[in-house]
């Protein structure tokens, strides 16, 4: 039930939200340890269906931490421990009987730096759909290829190419290689963690006209440390500042009008 | 003023600056130089030894023959009248036939004489008889002109490895001896040619007849298990260690061990093949299938090792795709994280294997050691490997040897060149950028 109307635990302003404002993710009271280390202590946050939430704050604040709860890629790490609630669509993401494999065909990841596998641009995109064995047939799987790509905005430029090594295209194409094939999947949240921070302006400038189309289909969260991106892209912002979740909020309220002085600080650019 | 003490002060400074280069330079022209030297002086050291190597061990490539005409005799060799294989093979004394028909030629006088020129031939040579009396019976009874092995001595004696000015008593050739071979010679009886037999026989009291396949057989044979049980049992446990094993105590302790175990002198290895494999589970004596095993327990730190490495060198990005993506563990070890280690994997198995090749000490313990002259048709067989063969022949008091041992150090050589060799192309073939 809590899917349909806005958290307690938000702000009064989000009760009020849009009408068609629904919870895709929901998190509460989130701690992450990493052996001793408290990375992350008490976020509760939501996370609205089709629109773009933006993590910001300083270098190692504990985003990359939270975002990585979300598909649950922190089981990986042997010292990390989660606890606390993590719901996407009413189910406890980190319940005993969930499947992270299937977890994370609903939850697709873009990483910091493009990492496309050492295989062909097909064979890239087409990993995901044949580790799930999401088609019955060849034709099927060259037709969620070419989608995924398309969806990715980057099909005309390799249509010709589709058998060359991934890792031959550009920065900017490979990471948009690695947002098809997150696509390719039929996920229905997509995490990117800082997914243009090694590229260059007009590289950057497409991912986000890109993340803004993908808005239509996709729930989204993407890390950041540009202010700006997060003000261009996303609907919701949210400040993280030494693994406390300081101040969330409409993406256009958190930069014109914050409530905290410490984002204050931050997005005027006194400490990062 | 002050205009003028600053551009006093950049140029002291540029004076500084440029005296402190020229050092710079100079120590990093002596220091190519020293790089330089050390180069020469190792591929110096690497043309001594391969000189010394090859001029020694050529010789056993080659051998000598002596041509005999040999009256077939017909009471001699098929006193029944009967010319079938098994009759010849049984019964024929082509021993007789060929002295008889040497001491016509030669003339020797006596016993003692005789014997002088029955040691110029190998005892080989009543085989290469028979052996052609067999395909061509028609010829019983007609002498016959056919070319034999000539005995070691005989042969060193062509190679110059006897001389003939040293003392009768300190040569193994005979003066008289000398004067046949000289009379030989005038009449064009005597040549080399290619010893096929070094690769194709096993070992032999005999110098001139002995070879080195039964060892290389035997090499390949252990080297078969050898891979069998280590490369499987290594890429599992690095895998394991490397992509799913919890990091606590235990596996420091382990990784530990095998680090460890890796430095451990190969002889323990032998002492533990003889201790385990032979008197406790009474598995065969001298056999390639004990040797595997116990150069497999030598091999596997190395595998191990090495695998680890190549596995921890994978990027973490890669897993992180797949991880990402919802592969299982497996799967990104299976489908991304292995064939990416793969070449170095490979690289260090095999450079694992080429030492396990060289190795001598482990499989003394486990009998391997003992003189064996049938080729091994199986890893139960007994048999003994290149290196021991190496061990065994530099032991042998024979001139003969001297050549045969050198003629073995090349032949392993080679194997180890191509291991290596085959390493680097593999390594070429399969690696892939990321
Ligand atoms: N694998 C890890 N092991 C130990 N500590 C980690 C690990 N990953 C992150 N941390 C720590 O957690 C904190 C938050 O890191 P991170 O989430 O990467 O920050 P951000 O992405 O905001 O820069 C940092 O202090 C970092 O040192
Ligand atoms: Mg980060």
């Amino acid at each position: 039930m809590e899917n349909t109307t806005a958290s307690p635990a938000m702000p009064a302003e989000e009760t009020g939200a849009a009408p068609d404002f629904r919870v895709k993710m929901k998190t509460r009271n989130v701690n992450v340890h990493y052996a001793e280390k408290h990375a992350l202590r008490d976020v509760s946050l939501d996370i609205g269906e089709r629109e773009v939430t933006a993590l910001i704050g300083p270098s190692g604040c504990g985003k990359s931490t939270f975002l990585r709860c979300l598909n649950r890629m922190n089981d990986t790490i042997d010292i990390c421990r989660v606890t606390g609630v993590l719901e996407l669509d009413g189910q406890d993401i980190y319940d005993a009987g969930v499947d992270v494999v299937q977890l994370r065909a609903s939850i697709g990841m873009v990483f910091q730096k493009p990492n496309p596998f050492p295989k062909s641009i097909f064979d890239n995109v087409a990993y995901g759909p044949r580790v799930h064995g999401l088609f019955s047939n060849k034709s099927d799987l060259e037709e969620v290829v070419v989608q995924s790509l398309r969806k990715a905005g980057l099909f005309d430029e390799v249509k010709d190419r589709l058998g060359d090594p991934g890792t031959s295209l550009s920065g900017g194409q490979q990471q948009r290689l690695c947002i098809a094939r997150a696509i390719a999947v039929g996920p229905e949240v997509i995490l990117m963690d800082e997914p243009c921070s090694s590229l260059d302006p007009i590289a950057t400038a497409r991912i986000e006209e890109l993340i803004d189309e993908l808005r239509q289909n996709f729930t989204i969260v993407i890390v950041t440390h540009s202010m700006q991106q997060a003000a261009r892209v996303s609907q919701k912002t949210a400040f993280f500042h030494l693994g406390d979740l300081i101040e969330q909020g409409e993406t256009p309220q958190i930069f014109t009008n914050p409530r905290h002085e410490k984002t204050q600080g931050y997005i005027t650019g006194r400490f990062g | 003023m002050t205009e003028m003490a600053r551009s006093v002060l950049i140029s002291g400074q540029k004076e500084r600056v440029r005296r402190g280069l020229d050092r710079r330079l100079r120590s990093e022209r002596r220091f190519r130089l020293y790089g330089v030297v050390a180069i020469l002086l190792a591929i110096l050291m690497l043309l001594f030894l391969a000189g010394t190597i090859v001029s020694k061990g050529y010789p056993a490539f080659y051998r000598t023959w002596i041509e005999v005409d040999v009256l077939l005799d017909e009471e001699m060799i098929a006193p029944d009248g009967k010319t079938d294989p098994e009759t010849l093979r049984e019964d024929g004394d082509f021993r007789g036939a060929l002295i008889e028909s040497l001491v016509a030629a030669y003339r020797p006088e006596g016993r003692q004489q005789e014997n002088q020129l029955i040691a110029m031939f190998s005892t080989d040579a009543e085989r290469t008889l028979q052996n052609f009396t067999i395909a061509n019976p028609d010829r019983i009874g007609s002498t016959i002109s056919i070319r034999v092995k000539a005995a070691s001595d005989i042969d060193q004696l062509t190679k110059g490895a006897i001389s003939r000015n040293a003392p009768e008593s300190g040569r193994k050739v005979t003066d008289l001896q000398l004067r046949w071979y000289d009379r030989m010679e005038k009449e064009g009886r005597i040549g080399t040619r290619f010893n096929a037999g070094f690769f194709a026989t096993g070992d032999s009291r005999e110098p001139e007849q002995a070879g080195i396949w039964g060892a290389i057989v035997g090499s390949f044979l252990t080297m078969l298990v050898t891979l069998i049980l280590a490369f499987p049992v290594g890429l599992a446990a690095a895998v394991y260690l490397e992509e799913f094993a919890p990091k606590n105590r235990l596996t420091d302790l382990i990784e530990v061990n095998i680090n460890n175990l890796a430095a451990v002198p190969s002889i323990v290895f032998g002492l533990l093949g003889l201790a385990v494999f032979l008197n406790f589970f009474e598995l065969p004596r001298s056999a390639p299938l004990v040797g595997g095993m116990v150069l497999a327990l030598m091999t596997l730190p190395t595998i191990i090792i090495s695998g680890r490495a190549s596995l921890l060198a994978v990027p973490p990005s890669v897993r992180e795709a797949a991880l990402g993506l919802g592969a299982s563990r497996m799967q990104v070890v299976s489908h991304h994280v292995l064939p990416l280690a793969m070449p170095g994997i490979l690289t260090g198995t095999i450079i694992g294997m080429a030492r396990a090749l060289g190795e001598t000490a482990p499989l003394l313990m486990i009998g391997m050691v003992a003189f064996i002259v049938d080729i091994p048709g199986g890893p139960t067989d007994a048999s003994t490997v290149m290196p021991v063969q190496i061990y065994l022949w530099a032991d042998s008091p024979e001139r003969g040897f001297v050549e045969k041992t050198s003629g073995a150090v090349i032949v392993l050589l080679v194997f180890l060149v191509v291991m290596n060799a085959s390493a680097v192309y593999l390594r070429k073939k399969f690696e892939r950028r990321w």
